[in-house]
């Protein structure tokens, strides 16, 4: 399986963002975006997920499910955690067990994301409870209830501590060691396994 | 080889041909209206029953049919948008809707003037004024939505939207209003068949007035593009001191 | 269809946890209709005779106030990002909410429409006509007010300019749903009056969900 963009450009408003961007991320790579704010990592990764239609070029998974787009192969984390405050931890990660899975053994497999991201005594706790970090770990919870092979991240290690943004790459490694595959938006460097880093901002001197 | 709507489609090339026919439909639409009203005003008779007042009806329906007809004109530019993605569809409604919205307000405002003789007061519950007026509220909706927008090309798509949302429920709309017309005063019909010697003026001037809506339709239609221009300009210039000014910070560090 | 449940049964149990719009909107119900006979007069004669009028207007603007919390709440939060990339078409993520919003906020109006009927005199045999039409006609209130939600998502001041959208599209409800509730229609005038306010939420819950989806994958750009 691998994840092609060729020759993209994107434009927001009149602005155009990325000008010919070509890159190839294969199953059980992970592919780490860089350059500074307002650069285009956000939104081409929002084009990667099929939100915004891109001006000119090609998106694909090749070996994917031809029946699915890429964004319903794909988990979508973006700055916001999708986490509903007056339903419990337990209860948020199920919903999207349900929503997106509609799969095997849901129970341990929400069990185990819980467990993977250190919420497991806090399953029957509203989340209008927890802190900013633990709400951040519930919303990436949602990377392990459902098994998608595109993981598309923007800056997921925001608001976490380091203990935590381990776990955070203990789960990417796992994901691509697994043969999936990860676009990551990122400030800082993770420590991830078989990673590659595509600056953007080289990318724009280079066009 | 490309289609005429093809070509049409390229604004330079619209520029260009709205410029040449331009003066020709404002020049039509003159000629038409000034004889339009002395055919409305001189030289057509009085009617035996509603005496001089009859004479508002050579505004009245030319206004209340482009009131419809700009509608129709907004939902068809909406479907291009959206379907076709036509770079001019969203000119065309966004220039539309503001003198859509102006002539069902004049169709209004004729229609209460002509109703206080008629009638004996500015306002009836009149079937048709009634599904004028919610016509009018849905222009306003359309305006007020783009203005709410900041993103104008998602203000494009969210109002062709609604417009085709408007044209899909305005026959339910018009349906129910007769309904509850008749429920309520079932003997108010007035559409008793026009005079011939009124039908010659009455046509010249809808006629002029539809040119006239297409006159200052094509008009806003080039202003607007006008203004796309001057804003990707400024875009483009907000753009560029910011690269000079990275340049001239690389250029400092490097030294 | 798993998604589809799961997705209502979340927004309902959201609704019934928060609480506030659902009491917000009967809350507002009661006081619209209490000022009219204030407004008015308590000529009680008079207020049987409109009492099917004022208790439907009363209704569309209770609904109103709710409508505007469809999507953004769930576009705040991020959720609707992860709604649109599920397996469920953005068309069925539309019309399963709106369908919450009409069983959190449609139905409770519906059921306190005719105890507000005593406060305005309606005449007892209209009761059970209330009751029926209110529940044909609200789904109409929550399928084409979710277009508005979905338009209006992202602006500032949105309630009002959703109002703006949003009341002459219920136009063809409103009159129909009184209409039928309006003595002196008899049994027939009442029989067509209630189908094609079934008829028109029919149209709705059609166009509702197919509109509101179009509008949200230009929002979500």
């Amino acid at each position: 399986m691998q994840l092609i963009a060729e020759d993209l450009v994107i434009d927001r408003g009149s602005r155009r963002i990325i000008d010919g961007l070509s890159f190839a991320v294969k199953a059980g790579e992970a592919l780490v975006l860089t350059g500074a704010n307002g650069i285009g990592k956000t939104t081409l990764l929002r084009t990667l997920a099929g939100f915004i239609r891109p001006f000119r070029g090609v998106i694909r998974l090749d070996g994917g499910d031809d029946e699915l787009t890429l964004g319903e192969q794909s988990h979508v984390v973006g700055h916001t955690n999708a986490v509903k405050s007056s339903l419990s931890v337990a209860e948020n990660a199920g919903f999207w067990n349900t929503y997106l899975d509609s799969g095997e053994d849901s129970p341990s497999r929400i069990a185990a994301s819980l467990r993977h991201f250190g919420l497991e005594d806090l399953s029957d706790f509203p989340a209008a409870y927890l802190s900013a970090g633990q709400k951040r770990r519930l919303g990436l919870a949602r990377l392990l209830v459902a098994r998608r092979p595109v993981w598309l991240l923007d800056e997921p290690t925001a608001s976490l501590d380091t203990a935590s943004s381990e776990r955070l790459v203990a789960a990417v490694n796992d994901h691509t060691s697994s043969g999936g595959l990860a676009v990551i938006a990122t400030h800082l460097p993770l420590g991830l396994e078989r990673a590659r880093t595509l600056d953007l901002a080289a990318q724009r001197m280079a066009a | 080889m490309q289609t005429l709507t093809q070509r049409l489609a390229n604004p330079a090339r619209f520029m260009e041909l709205s410029a040449r026919l331009l003066p020709w439909i404002s020049g039509a639409a003159g000629i038409l209206l000034v004889s339009g009203l002395y055919l409305a005003f001189f030289a057509s008779p009085a009617d035996y029953q509603q005496g001089e007042t009859v004479r508002i009806m050579y505004i009245h329906v030319p206004c209340a049919w482009l009131s419809m007809m700009v509608y129709g004109l907004i939902a068809l530019s909406s479907f291009g948008l959206l379907v076709f993605r036509h770079p001019l569809a969203d000119v065309s409604a966004k220039a539309a809707a503001p003198l859509g919205a102006a002539f069902t307000f004049l169709a209004l405002l004729t229609g209460s003037l002509w109703g206080k003789p008629m009638w004996g007061t500015y306002w009836v519950w009149d079937a048709r004024l009634t599904s004028v007026l919610i016509l009018f509220f849905l222009y306003l909706g359309l305006m007020a939505l783009r203005s709410a927008l900041e993103d104008e090309s998602a203000a494009a798509k969210l109002t062709a939207i609604l417009a085709l949302v408007g044209v899909t429920i305005l026959p339910i709309i018009k349906f129910s209003v007769d309904w509850w017309n008749t429920l309520h005063q079932p003997s108010t019909d007035f559409t008793s068949t026009v005079d011939p010697s009124m039908r010659l003026p009455l046509l010249v001037m809808a006629v002029a007035f539809t040119l006239l809506f297409f006159a200052m339709h094509l008009k806003a239609m080039r202003n607007e593009i006008l203004r796309r221009r001057v804003k990707a300009l400024r875009t483009q210039a907000v753009a560029g001191r910011d690269r000079l000014a990275a340049q001239a910070a690389n250029h400092g560090a490097a030294e | 269809m798993k998604s589809f449940w799961a997705l209502l049964s979340r927004d309902v149990r959201l609704a019934v946890r928060e609480g506030g719009a659902i009491g917000t909107a009967l809350g507002f119900f009661l006081v619209v209709v209490s000022l009219m006979p204030l407004g008015l007069g308590p000529d009680l004669n008079l207020l049987s005779r409109i009492a099917a009028g004022v208790l439907w207007i009363a209704l569309l603007l209770a609904a109103l106030l709710s409508l505007n919390r469809i999507f953004e709440a769930d576009h705040e939060d991020g959720t609707l990002d992860v709604l649109a990339t599920g397996p469920l078409p953005l068309e069925l993520v539309t019309a399963a909410k709106s369908l919450a919003h009409w069983i959190t906020t449609g139905i409770p109006l519906a059921i306190m429409a005719p105890v507000l009927g005593i406060l305005l005199n309606l005449d007892l045999a209209a009761y059970p006509i209330l009751v029926a039409t209110t529940l044909a006609g609200t789904p109409a209130v929550s399928f084409l007010g979710a277009i508005g939600a979905a338009l209006t998502m992202k602006t500032r001041r949105g309630g009002l300019l959703l109002a703006l959208i949003v009341l002459p599209l219920y136009v063809p409800t409103l009159i129909f749903g009184i209409s039928a509730v309006s003595a002196g229609a008899g049994p027939t005038g009442l029989a067509a009056s209630f189908l094609i306010l079934a008829a028109i939420s029919l149209v709705a819950i059609v166009l509702g969900p197919l509109a509101a989806a179009a509008a949200l994958k230009v929002q979500l750009q």
